[in-house]
């Protein structure tokens, strides 16, 4: 049991050297990610302006632009750049054979170089979220109490593992189609739209939200926010991190019964 | 007992068959038409422990297909294999501690990173003991004199620096077998004649089994006794190196010296076949029965100053058993004709 600790503890440590390398890299992709935020802050102080600031479902223009703040913290924990992809990619030149050849567990290893993938991303990228969320200060009221940031956390945390989770079940999928750029598009557009990464996903009218509600993608940064923010309580706070914790648990069966069958196929196949 | 045994091991693979144009891109998206290529046809081998054994062939023979079913990156269609007693596509642990593949074309290190750090993750990976694996690695980096390497990111490394890295990688654990696919390909003659150096050092060493493709007939007479030629997924000679030349080539070379150029007959050409004319030598190609008669007719007729006979370069041999079963790609029986006159 120690022993593979440590085995998962160099992987870790041997990730994070290597994801090093790219430091330059990350700290100007950190910046350029709060770009986008500008128009965004245009675009609702349009909207809000054309309803004398009146508020939009439950939504102040504060509240607005808080909420959009921090799904920039929800995407730094679910987003994956790359990961689908770089399966479906070693899985088509043959470099996936290096896990069938040592006894490794690919999904386990895969999971250890996202998250030092992610934890060299907050390293660098602390200084300047702390800088835009200090220059946003105003759009906030104050921090929540402690059960909510605790449960915000958890949320976070899950996130990313549904996250990881779904993107490795998507890149599995390339044992059966070699390209997986099309799927993944379609993927990240239903992300983009509803995951409340664009908007919080309860301006919807009802019966849309109704339906979003069945999918997986708020999980990945709609609910977290609506956690930080107080939206959800109570009962309603449990139920959604016990759904949070199934879709996790769903998607790590399925990129596991995706690996296995795909390696049946992929062996009996070649390649 | 032997420690890779095959069995009538086949394997063969569903290709898609892509018509050429766009409309026929679209018509594959709903009937696809596949083709059944069967890279191994049925494969009897035993291997004992501490053997170096070399897979020849010609592309396509089947060598790297047998190399992937024995390290259980594939399942055959048919036949059964043990190494060390294991059912390779099994892919138990236990099997996978106990062998090594390095692939010449494939890099298995962390390109960003200094090879170290590769072999660190293979020492966690692999489970070995810190004292085991410090002593194993300094033996081998001394062994392939890259100690000043080890520091140095792998992208930064040349390709034959880079595939003593790969090899140390892949020796780190002990395996007791080892297979090899063109560990030496694209490498120059000095980082060739390295590794090779290398290989049959520490094969002799450690008595480990190795099983090595490569299409440099250089690597293959340094390191190997036996020698395994596949053709058309079927093995076709199983002996020594120099048995094929006994078994396949029913030539042999004759030079001769002429004492000048103006003292060269113009007919040569009755003695055999004139494979090369540099007045005052020319190379005869003589079937190996006629070499004795050949040899008295010239003596008796012409002034010779210095001759030879010698048999034809192996290369070419094997060149010529080659094609000789690449003729039989359109049928079944010349690769069983091919097989029966060898075997």
């Amino acid at each position: 049991m120690y022993a593979r600790l440590l085995t998962w503890w160099t992987i870790l440590r041997i990730c994070l050297e290597e994801r090093l390398v790219y430091r330059g890299d990350f700290a100007l992709g950190t910046l350029m990610r709060f770009l986008p935020f500008i128009t965004q802050i245009f675009l609702w102080s349009a909207v809000f302006a054309a309803r004398d600031q009146s508020p939009l479902r439950g939504y102040s223009y504060n509240e607005m632009i808080a909420y959009l703040l921090l799904t920039n913290i929800s995407r730094a924990f679910s987003s994956m750049p790359g990961l689908a992809s770089s399966i479906a990619q070693q899985i088509r030149n043959g470099e996936i054979k290096k896990f069938l050849i040592q006894p490794i567990d690919l999904i386990g290893f895969l999971l250890l170089a996202r998250v030092a993938h992610k934890v060299v991303y907050y390293v660098v990228a602390l200084a300047p979220f702390a800088l835009v969320f200090y220059l946003a200060r105003g759009f906030f009221s104050g921090w929540p109490d402690v059960t909510t940031m605790l449960a915000f956390l958890v949320s976070l945390v899950m996130a990313f593992l549904l996250g990881f989770f779904l993107e490795a079940t998507i890149g599995m999928v390339g044992f059966w189609f070699l390209e997986v750029s099309s799927l993944l598009f379609v993927y990240q557009l239903f992300s983009f739209f509803l995951s409340g990464q664009m908007f919080p996903i309860d301006i919807l009218p009802s019966a849309a939200r109704a339906a979003v509600d069945l999918l997986p993608v708020p999980y990945l940064a709609y609910f977290p926010v609506a956690v930080f923010l107080g939206k959800v309580q109570g009962t309603a706070l449990a139920w959604g991190l016990l759904v949070q914790a199934g879709w996790v648990v769903l998607f790590m069966v399925a990129s596991r019964v995706a690996l296995h069958r795909g390696l049946i196929r992929y062996s009996g196949f070649g390649g | 007992m032997a420690i890779i045994e095959l069995v009538g091991l086949a394997k063969a693979y569903r290709v898609y068959q892509k018509q050429e144009g766009l409309l026929a891109s679209v018509r594959g998206l709903f009937h696809r038409q596949y083709r059944t290529v069967e890279a191994v046809r049925g494969i009897d081998l035993q291997v004992e422990q501490g053997e170096f054994v070399a897979f020849l062939g010609p592309n396509g023979a089947g060598k790297t297909t047998t190399l992937k079913l024995l390290s259980g990156v594939i399942t055959p269609s048919g036949g059964t294999a043990r190494v060390m007693g294991h059912v390779p596509w099994k892919r138990e642990n236990a099997y996978r501690r106990r062998f090594a593949l390095v692939m010449g074309q494939k890099n298995q290190l962390w390109w960003d990173l200094p090879a170290q750090e590769s072999f660190r993750l293979h020492q966690q990976i692999y489970l070995i003991d810190p004292a085991r694996f410090e002593r194993t690695r300094d033996e081998l980096v001394e062994l392939l004199g890259v100690a000043n390497l080890l520091k140095q990111p792998v992208r930064e490394l040349s390709l034959g620096e880079r595939m003593k890295m790969e090899l140390i990688a892949a020796l780190l654990h002990s395996p007791e077998v080892l297979f090899l696919d063109e560990p030496t390909i694209g490498l120059d003659v000095i980082a060739q004649h390295n590794i090779q150096a290398f290989l049959r050092h520490y094969q002799q060493l450690r008595r480990i089994t190795i099983l090595l493709t490569s299409h440099y007939m250089k690597d293959v007479a340094a390191l190997c006794k036996r020698v395994v030629i596949i053709a058309q997924g079927r093995i076709i000679y199983d002996g020594s190196l120099s048995g094929i030349i006994d078994r396949f080539s029913h030539h042999k070379v004759i030079t001769l010296l002429f004492p000048g150029d103006d003292r060269m007959p113009s007919d040569l050409a009755r003695y055999g076949e004139v494979v090369e004319e540099f007045a005052p030598k020319v190379k005869l190609r003589v079937p190996r029965k006629n070499v004795p008669d050949v040899l008295a007719g010239i003596l008796a007729r012409h002034a010779i100053e210095d001759v030879s006979v010698e048999d034809p370069p192996l290369e070419e041999v094997i060149a010529e058993m080659f094609s000789l079963a690449g003729e039989a790609q359109t049928g079944d029986g010349e690769v069983d004709r091919v097989a029966e006159r060898v075997t």
